[in-house]
């Protein structure tokens, strides 16, 4: 496995009258071909806004995207057009996300157009595959936006995406406006294109349980910070950042026997205006002192795991003897 | 087994359905088709159509010459000879409405459209770049709307002369302002959507997306205000030529027979109700042809 996007000290800020909004700060992540990372936070932490930038539709105010090894921070126009045809997103509201002017032709052959690299004739073919391939019966090829229902509608939204053959795919919460039943067919939609076409996805969700079911690895950020990276098992079963635990916490279980200790966080989300250096989770941290007011660096405790908490170390320690035991098991 | 045939068999079944479905049908067609359906639009259409066609033949259709002065027969009331009438210098009023439609219609709908397509050529640029782009438009459009919209007309009148393309132009230099920014409102909501955002991220160029994605789900209140808009227009024009700046005497324009009109209201009003009339059915037939073509156009409109 290689690494397909490779961010390093990604930033993006906006201008605010009130000073510079830091949404994504400092981020640095690798995507691995073929497999999901999951990037979960609350709302507002800069999730979307990461996965906008890391497609370009946004710029990024400082630091690097690689693809494939190459920069592609700022790509030049005939770059960007090919970039586009490589990375694709899926958007969040399926009501939204698709042109209420379109019919679901008129969506899916847009892109496979523009990509140029199928003739008049075969168009229509190609369309019925992509139509076949996110399970959208052809009755409802000229049918409107408004017709279909909301899993209808994200699988067009996928389609879309799929149109010009992409590599990488960010999903920006995918399916959290769709009810269970139809979040669950998405997500294997989703999971059977990767494995037919070896994709790469980005799955930005607040909702913890999907991320896990569907993530290889998962990042968890707090206020356009990257506090904490795993593989998605480990995550769950050794979280190491304080805001990790308090999230995993709060995941509800069917197992009642299961003991329980719902961590509550006090307090609220610091302003990500003209932020203060130092850990942003430490005015909410229950285990915060003097040190915690430093800048934060992200350092790698377990093996693919890495921290961003400078008392990481001595708050876990029974976990990590735990890890070691373990793996000295095995 | 058996279960499998029956779902094979119904699986043949819907693909014959969908392949029925599948005939093509282009949107301008369905377009058609629902506008079709609206009564009151297609009366409104035929209304305006029968205008239009009134004017065209108005030598075949009027009794008189429009300018044709009989000082005997003047402020006739409507009699069997005269149906509307005559006027102060023994004018047929019928024969003049019928005669003004030519420039009524002609200057109404010249200025409206011109100023319409100006209007949303400045109010998507403005609207869809934004930022610098909108900033300057926008500061532009404040300046120029100061300046009230019939004193800008009459300078460019004066500036330009008098004649039915001057008119055009100095009628409708007014209106693109207000489209524009009404058009640039509806688009800001529009922009922000992620379906804008999508087709960004599939390489649509920008003309493009503002043809096919922005502008048909922000133009309808701008057709509404159009439609509106021409019979605006059509008394404005009548400001002009009252100030001998735009359709010239002995010339039948309905705003300049209204002016007359209003002088003599109180003795002889039909000089002034046949040119409303006329101006009133070419709003109304407008208004509702507009209305039932803005909803034609939106395909959520399907029943």
């Amino acid at each position: 496995m290689s690494a397909l996007v490779e961010l390093k000290g990604l930033k993006r800020y906006f201008d605010t009258p009130k000073g510079k909004l830091h949404a994504v700060d400092d981020i640095n992540m690798v995507f691995e071909e073929g497999t999901t990372m999951g990037v979960v936070g609350e709302s507002g932490c800069g999730k979307s806004t990461l996965a906008r930038t890391i497609i370009h539709l946004q710029q990024p105010t400082d630091g690097q995207i690689l693809y494939k090894g190459e920069d592609i921070t700022y790509p030049n126009r005939k770059q960007l057009r090919k970039l586009r045809e490589e990375m694709q997103i899926i958007f969040q509201d399926p009501y939204s996300t698709l042109n209420p002017r379109y019919t679901v032709e008129d969506t899916l052959k847009e892109p496979l157009v523009l990509s140029g690299q199928y003739e008049k004739a075969s168009l229509d073919k190609q369309i019925t595959k992509l139509m076949d391939m996110i399970g959208i019966s052809g009755r409802l090829r000229m049918a409107y936006p408004h017709e279909l229902s909301g899993g209808r509608r994200q699988r067009v939204g996928i389609g879309r995406a799929l149109a010009m053959n992409p590599k990488f795919i960010a999903c920006d919460e995918p399916v959290a406006s769709l009810d269970v039943s139809i979040q669950a067919q998405i997500i294997n939609l989703l999971e059977d294109l990767q494995k037919d076409f070896g994709l790469t996805y980005m799955f930005v969700t607040h909702d913890l349980s999907v991320v896990r079911h569907i993530s290889h690895n998962i990042s968890v950020m707090y206020l356009g910070q990257l506090v904490e990276t795993s593989p998605s098992k480990e995550l769950f079963a050794k979280p190491l950042h304080p805001y990790t635990k308090a999230l995993i916490s709060a995941v509800p279980s069917t197992d009642i026997d299961a003991p329980r200790q719902r961590i509550r966080l006090k307090g609220e989300l610091m302003s990500p205006i003209n932020p203060k250096p130092g850990c942003r989770f430490a005015p909410r941290c229950p285990y915060a002192t003097e040190a915690c007011h430093q800048p934060q660096q992200l350092e790698e405790i377990l093996p693919g795991h890495m921290v961003a908490c400078c008392r990481a170390r001595e708050l876990n320690e029974d976990l990590l003897a735990k890890g070691q035991e373990g793996e000295g098991n095995v | 087994m058996t279960e499998e045939k029956t779902r094979e068999a119904i699986d043949t079944g819907l693909r014959l359905r969908d392949d029925i479905a599948l005939k093509k049908e282009t949107n301008f067609k369905q377009m058609l088709k629902r506008l079709a359906k609206n009564k009151l639009a297609i009366a409104g259409g035929i209304v305006f159509l029968i205008l239009c066609l009134v004017s065209i033949f108005a030598p075949l259709i009027a009794p008189y010459d429009y300018a044709a002065i009989d000082p005997v027969n003047k402020y006739m009331r409507p009699c069997a000879e005269h149906l509307f009438g005559t006027d102060q210098f023994g004018r047929d009023i019928f024969s003049r409405v019928i005669y003004g439609g030519r420039w009524s219609l002609t200057l109404g709908v010249a200025s409206t459209l011109v100023s319409t397509l100006l209007g949303i050529v400045v109010g998507s640029i403005a609207g869809y770049f934004g930022g610098k782009v909108d900033m300057v438009i926008m500061r532009f459009i404040d300046i120029v709307q100061c300046i009230p919209g019939i004193l800008l007309t009459i300078c460019i009148s004066v500036a330009l002369g008098s004649g039915i393309v001057n008119t055009v132009i100095a009628m409708s230099f007014g209106g693109i302002w207000g489209t524009a920014r009404m058009l640039r409102g509806q688009i800001l909501l529009v922009r922000e959507s992620e379906y804008v955002e999508a087709a960004k991220a599939t390489n649509v160029s920008s003309f493009r997306t503002i043809l096919k994605y922005v502008l048909p789900n922000s133009i309808q209140q701008t057709i509404i205000g159009a439609c509106m808009g021409i019979g605006g227009t059509i008394s404005a024009i009548s400001g002009l030529s009252f100030l001998g700046l735009g359709v010239q005497p002995p010339l039948p324009e309905w705003g300049a027979m209204l002016n007359d009109g209003r002088n003599y209201l109180r003795y002889y009003p039909n000089m002034l109700i046949a040119p409303c009339i006329m101006i009133a059915l070419t709003i109304l037939s407008i208004s509702l042809f507009g209305d039932g073509l803005r909803d034609a156009m939106d395909p959520r409109m399907k029943d």
